[in-house]
């Protein structure tokens, strides 16, 4: 038998490795963190300055009261838009989910067929079609224009089904005797057996919803329906822009979804896992 | 029911599926309506419209009308930018997959067995897949790859004689790939790490314990002959995936070199397939192209997702 000692230290290469990568992995967030609490001056200095000699939290002030920029429209935007996007998706999904699982209909399978056949469609690459009906209906530069596409997902409905399936048949049976309908056994048995899965799917939706860009970029030609990302990106070609005010701006967009992460992590994994192609 | 019911009506087990009560079918329509609307207006009919589109010279216009035939996708196969963009996506991909592949299953096999600190160890790869490629390019084109000397790369270099390197920041730059890629590669490592880390957990110990017995060397042996195979279906999955999203990759390569939607400057030097027909359809206001280009990108996804499934038979759970 081996002591813990040895084995620590028969496993020391493995943490050396590790905390190399660790810390290539850390630094881009130390970027972040170090840029937006040092001055211009201090981040174009010829020496680097490994931390803000005091931090200087009136960036984000000045990145809020500089009305050049469309941070704080951005910000909002894009916090409606990935709310709304989380909640109707996930209702939807589910919904269809369940029929498709659940309820044995006439067109059942002809339903599945066309989820399939969608699911097979890779997304980004629709942008242009897709822009120009948004464009018939008159989406563009409009928040629904933004939100609509996202609230319907094949992968969502077809990851629903497959939880459903496995649901024990004995608990809708029960609920049956009870006299409960197909709406009532949904709502008063399914549900609330499948906040796990809802919230695991629910938080990848949520930071995509939050990090997407294309879409937004395409339907957002006007600077009051453009999302965080969208205005990040008109950073890169602004002139006036200082730098430590854009690394304030950063940190704003990112640090939602850090909190968001550490907490979420458990649910962040099993969605990861379940949608990864494991199941 | 009868009590007298002959025999063979008594069911045992429970139905593979349940008998039709009344009011299935409503309820499953109602259930599946949001649903199956939202996909036919946003999925299927965009793509009868981006088809009846890339028959039309649809210059300036969304609507289709002034047909052409196949002349949109005559044009494209025989427009040099396009091409170039579609090789620039094939070259990419074979940096960026087999790199992820590697990588992530290396992470994972170094996490899995860290007795100290897994969970640690597993958030810290694991975080960046929650920052957008959007910031990302941001921390990268300005503060780690920039070309001036406070550029942390260059920054890093310069004790060893070596003079800040432009890296995107010029015309012609140099190594502008690795900026690229290591972005990706920083973003997507960790959760694909994450999927191998649920397939390594998935693999049965009683393996493991009989190639001990069989005097398999612990390392790279039980690796060559036991992990990998075990993983084959992961790491199907995560080829796939990995593949289709560098097919489609935009981001990035928009924010890094160049955005704004100026297609002169670096834009060209690697322009990604969705890049291009960005500035087709929205820059040049060129419907009818971009609908063409945007079917035959498709067309190439769908090839080269499934012809590995049919030749090999993979990707098919079978457990």
């Amino acid at each position: 038998m081996k002591t813990r000692s040895q084995n620590f230290w028969s496993n020391a290469p493995r943490y050396v490795v590790l905390t190399a990568l660790a810390v290539l992995f850390v630094l881009p967030f130390y970027l972040i963190v170090r840029n937006a609490l040092m001055t211009d001056a201090q981040i174009t200095a010829p020496g680097w300055i490994w931390l803000p000699p005091s931090p200087h939290w009136e960036n984000f002030r000045a990145l809020f009261d500089d009305h050049d920029n469309q941070m704080r429209t951005g910000l909002i935007n894009s916090a409606v838009i990935a709310v709304v996007t989380l909640v109707f998706q996930t209702l939807f999904s589910s919904m269809a989910g369940y029929a498709l699982a659940r309820i044995p209909a006439r067109g059942s399978g002809f339903v599945f067929g066309l989820v399939l056949a969608t699911l097979m469609i890779p997304g980004a690459v629709t942008f242009v079609p897709a822009f120009a009906v948004m464009a018939y209906l008159g989406g563009v530069n409009t928040q629904w224009g933004v939100i609509a596409p996202g609230l319907f997902s094949a992968f969502s409905i077809f990851l629903f089904r497959q939880f459903y399936l496995r649901f024990p048949a004995e608990i809708e049976e029960a609920g049956r005797l009870d006299g409960l309908g197909y709406f009532g056994v949904y709502w008063h048995l399914l549900l609330p057996n499948s906040t796990s899965i809802m919230t695991a799917l629910g938080v990848l939706t949520f930071i995509g919803s939050w990090n997407s860009f294309l879409w937004p970029l395409v339907i957002g030609q006007d600077p009051s329906s453009w999302t965080v990302q969208v205005v990040l990106s008109t950073f890169l070609t602004a002139q006036t822009m200082h730098l430590a005010q854009l690394f304030a701006a950063v940190a704003v967009a990112v640090l939602p979804l850090i909190v968001v992460f550490l907490v979420m992590q458990r649910s962040i994994v099993e969605g990861a896992t379940f949608s990864g192609g494991k199941e | 029911m009868a009590v007298t019911a002959p025999l063979s009506k008594i069911k045992t087990a429970a139905p593979a599926r349940p008998r039709p009560k009344p009011g299935a079918n409503l309820a499953f329509w109602a259930f599946v309506a949001p649903s199956l609307i939202g996909l036919i207006v946003f999925t299927l009919v965009p793509i009868g419209w981006g088809f009846l589109l890339s028959l039309s010279h649809a210059q300036n216009t969304i609507h289709p009308g002034h047909y052409v035939g196949l002349r949109n996708y005559t044009d494209m196969l025989t427009d040099e930018a396009f091409l170039r963009s579609l090789v620039t996506m094939v070259l990419y991909s074979l940096f960026i997959v087999p790199l992820t592949w590697g990588m992530s299953l290396g992470l994972a096999l170094l996490v899995d067995k860290a007795g100290w600190g897994k969970s640690f160890w597993r958030t810290v790869f694991f975080i960046p897949s929650a920052v957008s490629y959007v910031v990302a390019s941001l921390i990268w084109r300005i503060s780690l790859f920039n070309g001036l000397s406070f550029g942390f790369a260059n920054h890093l270099l310069a004790p060893f004689g070596i003079h800040p390197i432009a890296w995107v920041g010029t015309v012609d730059p140099p190594w502008y790939w690795l900026v690229l890629v290591t972005v990706r590669l920083w973003l997507q490592v960790g959760f694909y790490m994450i999927i191998f880390i649920a397939g390594l957990q998935e693999i049965p110990k009683s393996l493991y314990e009989a190639a001990a017995v069989d005097g398999a060397a612990p390392g790279w042996q039980t690796l060559r002959y036991i992990t990998l195979p075990q993983l084959r279906n992961t790491s199907f999955s995560v080829l796939m995936l990995n593949l289709i999203a560098a097919f489609q990759a935009f981001d990035e390569f928009y924010n890094i070199l160049g955005g704004g939607g100026q297609s002169a400057g670096n834009a060209s030097l690697a322009r990604p397939p969705l890049v291009y027909l960005y500035s087709t359809a929205l820059g040049d206001q060129d419907f009818g192209r971009g609908a063409a280009g945007a079917f035959i990108l498709t067309a190439l996804i769908c090839a080269v997702t499934l012809i590995p499934g049919k030749l090999f038979g993979l990707g098919r759970a079978d457990k």
